[in-house]
C-alpha cells in the first residue's frame, strides 16, 4: 500500500504539470492568434503606446513571446508555476483584483452548488438504483431505466432552461401569488434565479440541476453492482442462515455493491465543478464556473489559469483520493 | 505455419460456434481466411440477430436514419430555404401552420427548414468529432496496451493530462483560440478533449486481451506484431469502443448545442440545432415551439444514439448471452 501511494504521488505531479502546460500553451495561442486583450479593455478609443505597454507589463502578458504564433512561452510557464507554487501569487484579473481573492468570494456558492448535487445523487440515486436492483425486470427496474436514459439524452443546457422557465418561473409565479405559501419557498426555492436574500435556498434548484446527470448514472451503476453481488455466495449464505431481508440487503449486500458507487461519485466531484459553467450561467449563481467563464471572454488569462489549476487540483485529488480509498473499502483489492 | 495459428483462434474464442464452422470449410481453399472471416460473421451474425427484434434498438435505428437523411439529403425534406428570411408582414415568430410547418424563426426564417439543415450541421460536428476520438483515442489505446512500458507509461500521462483539464472549460478554452467559429473548429475542440476515454478502453481491452491463451500461442507460433494486433487483439478489443462511440456521438450532438448556447460555438448564419435553441431561448413563455422543435430534435437523436448503444453492448458482449 504505502508503495502504491508513493508511486501514485510520482504519477500525480507530472500530471499536474502536464495539465498547467496545457493551459498554459492554449491560453498562450489564444492571446498570440487574436491580439493583446488588454487592448479590449480601452474599447474603440486608442491608447498611447506607453500606456498600453504598461497595463500590459503590469498584468503580465508582457512577454514578447506572446507575439510570436505558436511559440511554446516557456519562459512565461516556468515563471508562472513559481509564482503560483512558490509564491502562492496567483496574479490579479484586469481591474487589479487578486485572482485569490476572486476565489474566494465565489468558492462558497460553487461547493454548496456541488454539495446539494452530490446528496441529491446519492440519496436518489441510490435509493432509485436499490429498488430497481432489488426487483429486477419489475416496474421499478423499467422505470429506472426509461428515466435515466431520458436524464442521460436531455443536454444539461435544455434541462436547465426548461427547469428554470417551467418550474421557477411558471410555477414559481403561480406559487408567489399564492398567499399561504412562505416566502422562504415562493421567492428563495423557486426564484428565478440565484437571489442574495435566499443565498441557501435558491441554490437548491440549480444543485438538482446539477446533479441530474450524474444521477442517472448512480443509479444505473447501484443496481447493476447490487445486482452482481446478489447473486453471490456469501449473500446466499446470509439468508440461508436465516438472516432477515433488511440485514441481508442492508448489510451484507448493499455495503459491498456501493464501493464503486463511492469511487464515482469522488471522481465526480471534480467534473461537477467544472460542469457548473453551464448551471451557474443559466441560474445567474455567482461562483467559480461564471467567474471563469467571464475571464475566457475577456482575456483574462491569468484568472482562467488561476481557476482552472484549482479544478484541476480538485479533480486529480479526490480521484487519488478515491483510487486509495478502494483499497480501503474493498480489502480483496491489492495494490502491490 | 499460418493454418495452426488462425484456427486455433476461433476454437478457443468462439466455442458455442464450432459446429456451424466446422460444417463448412473443411474441403478447399486456405482454411485459414475462410475460418477467419466466418468467425467474424458469427459474431456480428449473431448480434444482428439479437438486435433485429429488438424494438428497442429498431425504433431508435429508425429514428437515426431518418435524421441521418435530413443530413445527407435536407432537399428531400423540404423545398424551402432555411436562409431566405423576411419579417416583412409580421412574418417572424409566427406559429405553425400549413404553409410553415414549424412557424417562423424570431428572423422569419422557415423553422422546420432551418430543423432540417440544422440536422447537417449538428450530425456533421457529431460524426467528425467521433470519428476523431476513435482514430486518436484508438491509437493511443493500442500501443500503451500492447507496447506497455515506456510507452504506456509516456502515453498514459498525456491520457491523464487531458483528462484532468474540465472538459466544457477545456474546450471553451481550445475555441478562444480561433476568431472565426465554425463546425471544423467545435468538431476540433470536442476531438481534442474528447479521446481519452476511448484510449483509456481500448488500452485496458488490449491489456487483457494481450495474455489470453489464443494470442500467446500466435505469438509463440512467431506471428508478426501489426498481425497480432490486427488479427487476435483489435477484433477482440473493439465491442466496447463501438459501444462508446456510439453513445459518445450523441453526447457531442448535446455538447455542439452547450457550446453554441454558451456563445463559443456556431454563429447565426450557420444553421444548427445547437443555434436554433439559443436565438429562441428567450421566447419560452410567448411561443414555445421555437424551443420545442430543437430541442426535440436534440433529445430524440441522443435518445436514439444511447438506445443504439445500450443494445449493441447487450448483443456484442458473448458473455451477457
Amino acid at each position: 500500500m504505502g508503495r502504491y501511494v508513493i508511486r501514485r504521488l510520482l504519477q500525480f505531479i507530472p500530471t499536474v504539470f502536464g495539465a498547467l502546460f496545457l493551459l498554459h500553451y492554449l491560453t498562450s495561442v489564444a492571446i498570440q492568434l487574436t491580439g493583446n486583450p488588454v487592448r479590449a479593455l480601452f474599447g474603440d478609443r486608442m491608447p498611447p503606446e506607453s500606456v498600453l505597454r504598461n497595463l500590459t507589463e503590469r498584468l503580465g502578458l508582457g512577454d514578447p513571446c506572446l507575439e510570436q504564433p505558436f511559440s511554446p512561452c516557456l519562459a512565461l510557464f516556468t515563471q508562472r508555476l513559481e509564482s503560483i507554487f512558490l509564491h502562492f501569487d496567483f496574479g490579479t484579473n484586469f481591474s487589479e483584483r487578486p485572482v485569490t481573492d476572486i476565489v474566494a468570494g465565489a468558492m462558497p456558492y460553487t461547493l454548496r452548488l456541488t454539495a446539494i448535487a452530490i446528496s441529491f445523487e446519492l440519496l436518489v440515486g441510490i435509493s432509485a438504483g436499490v429498488l430497481a436492483g432489488l426487483r429486477n425486470g419489475g416496474f421499478w427496474d423499467y422505470w429506472l431505466k426509461i428515466s435515466t436514459v431520458l436524464i442521460i439524452s436531455v443536454p444539461v443546457v435544455v434541462l436547465g432552461v426548461v427547469v428554470r422557465d417551467f418550474v421557477n418561473l411558471s410555477f414559481g409565479n403561480w406559487l408567489r401569488g399564492l398567499e399561504a405559501v412562505p416566502d422562504a419557498i415562493s421567492r428563495g426555492v423557486f426564484a428565478p434565479t440565484w437571489t442574495p436574500n435566499y443565498p441557501l435556498a435558491s441554490l437548491i434548484i440549480p444543485g438538482l440541476v446539477l446533479g441530474a446527470l450524474q444521477l442517472a448514472a448512480t443509479a444505473r451503476l447501484t443496481r447493476s453492482s447490487l445486482l452482481e453481488n446478489i447473486r453471490a455466495d456469501y449473500v446466499r449464505t446470509a439468508w440461508a442462515k436465516g438472516l432477515g431481508q433488511g440485514r441481508v440487503v442492508g448489510i451484507h449486500t448493499l455495503r459491498n455493491s456501493l464501493i464503486p458507487v463511492i469511487t464515482l461519485i469522488g471522481t465526480d466531484i471534480g467534473a461537477l465543478m467544472g460542469g457548473a459553467v453551464v448551471t451557474e450561467g443559466i441560474f445567474n449563481v455567482p461562483g467559480i464556473g461564471r467567474q471563469v467563464f467571464a475571464a475566457i471572454f475577456t482575456g483574462e488569462t491569468t484568472v482562467v489559469i488561476g481557476i482552472v489549476t484549482l479544478l484541476v487540483l480538485v479533480y486529480l485529488i479526490a480521484s487519488l483520493v478515491v483510487d486509495l480509498l478502494y483499497a480501503v473499502l474493498d480489502p480483496r483489492i491489492r495494490y502491490d | 505455419m499460418t493454418d495452426p495459428v488462425s484456427t486455433g483462434v476461433p476454437a478457443g474464442t468462439q466455442a458455442p460456434n464450432r459446429p456451424e464452422q466446422e460444417a463448412g470449410p473443411a474441403s478447399s481453399a486456405p482454411p485459414g481466411t475462410t475460418l477467419s472471416e466466418q468467425r467474424e460473421a458469427g459474431l456480428v451474425g449473431d448480434a444482428w440477430r439479437q438486435l433485429r427484434r429488438n424494438p428497442l434498438f429498431v425504433i431508435p435505428a429508425i429514428f437515426i436514419l431518418i435524421v441521418t437523411s435530413m443530413a445527407l439529403f435536407p432537399s428531400l425534406w423540404t423545398s424551402k430555404d432555411p436562409l431566405a428570411c423576411t419579417v416583412s408582414g409580421g412574418l417572424s415568430r409566427n406559429a405553425p401552420s400549413a404553409e410553415h410547418w414549424f412557424g417562423t424563426s424570431i428572423l422569419g426564417c422557415d423553422y422546420y427548414a432551418q430543423a432540417i439543415y440544422g440536422a447537417r450541421t449538428s450530425m456533421l460536428i457529431a460524426l467528425v468529432a467521433t470519428i476523431g476520438i476513435t482514430i486518436i483515442g484508438g491509437l493511443v489505446g493500442v500501443l500503451a496496451g500492447f507496447f506497455g512500458r515506456w510507452t504506456d507509461a509516456l502515453l498514459s500521462r498525456v491520457t491523464d493530462v487531458f483528462l484532468g483539464l474540465p472538459f466544457l472549460l477545456g474546450a471553451i478554452v481550445f475555441l478562444t483560440i480561433f476568431k472565426n467559429r465554425n463546425e471544423w473548429t467545435l468538431a476540433a475542440a470536442l476531438i481534442a478533449l474528447g479521446w481519452t476515454v476511448i484510449a483509456r478502453i481500448m488500452r485496458a481491452s488490449v491489456l487483457s486481451s494481450k495474455h489470453l491463451d489464443y494470442v500467446q500461442a500466435a505469438r509463440a507460433l512467431g506471428g508478426a506484431r501489426r498481425r497480432l494486433v490486427a488479427r487476435h487483439i483489435l477484433p477482440n478489443a473493439i465491442a466496447p469502443v463501438v459501444v462508446y462511440a456510439t453513445i459518445a456521438l450523441g453526447g457531442f450532438i448535446s455538447a455542439e448545442a452547450t457550446l453554441t448556447f454558451l456563445g463559443v460555438g456556431l454563429q447565426p448564419p450557420a444553421v444548427s440545432w445547437g443555434v436554433m435553441i439559443d436565438q429562441h431561448d428567450g421566447y419560452y413563455h410567448e411561443d414555445p415551439w421555437l424551443l420545442a422543435f430543437p430541442v426535440s430534435l436534440v433529445v430524440g437523436t441522443v435518445l436514439s444514439f444511447v438506445l443504439v448503444g445500450d443494445a449493441l453492448r447487450d448483443a456484442l458482449d458473448p458473455k451477457l448471452r
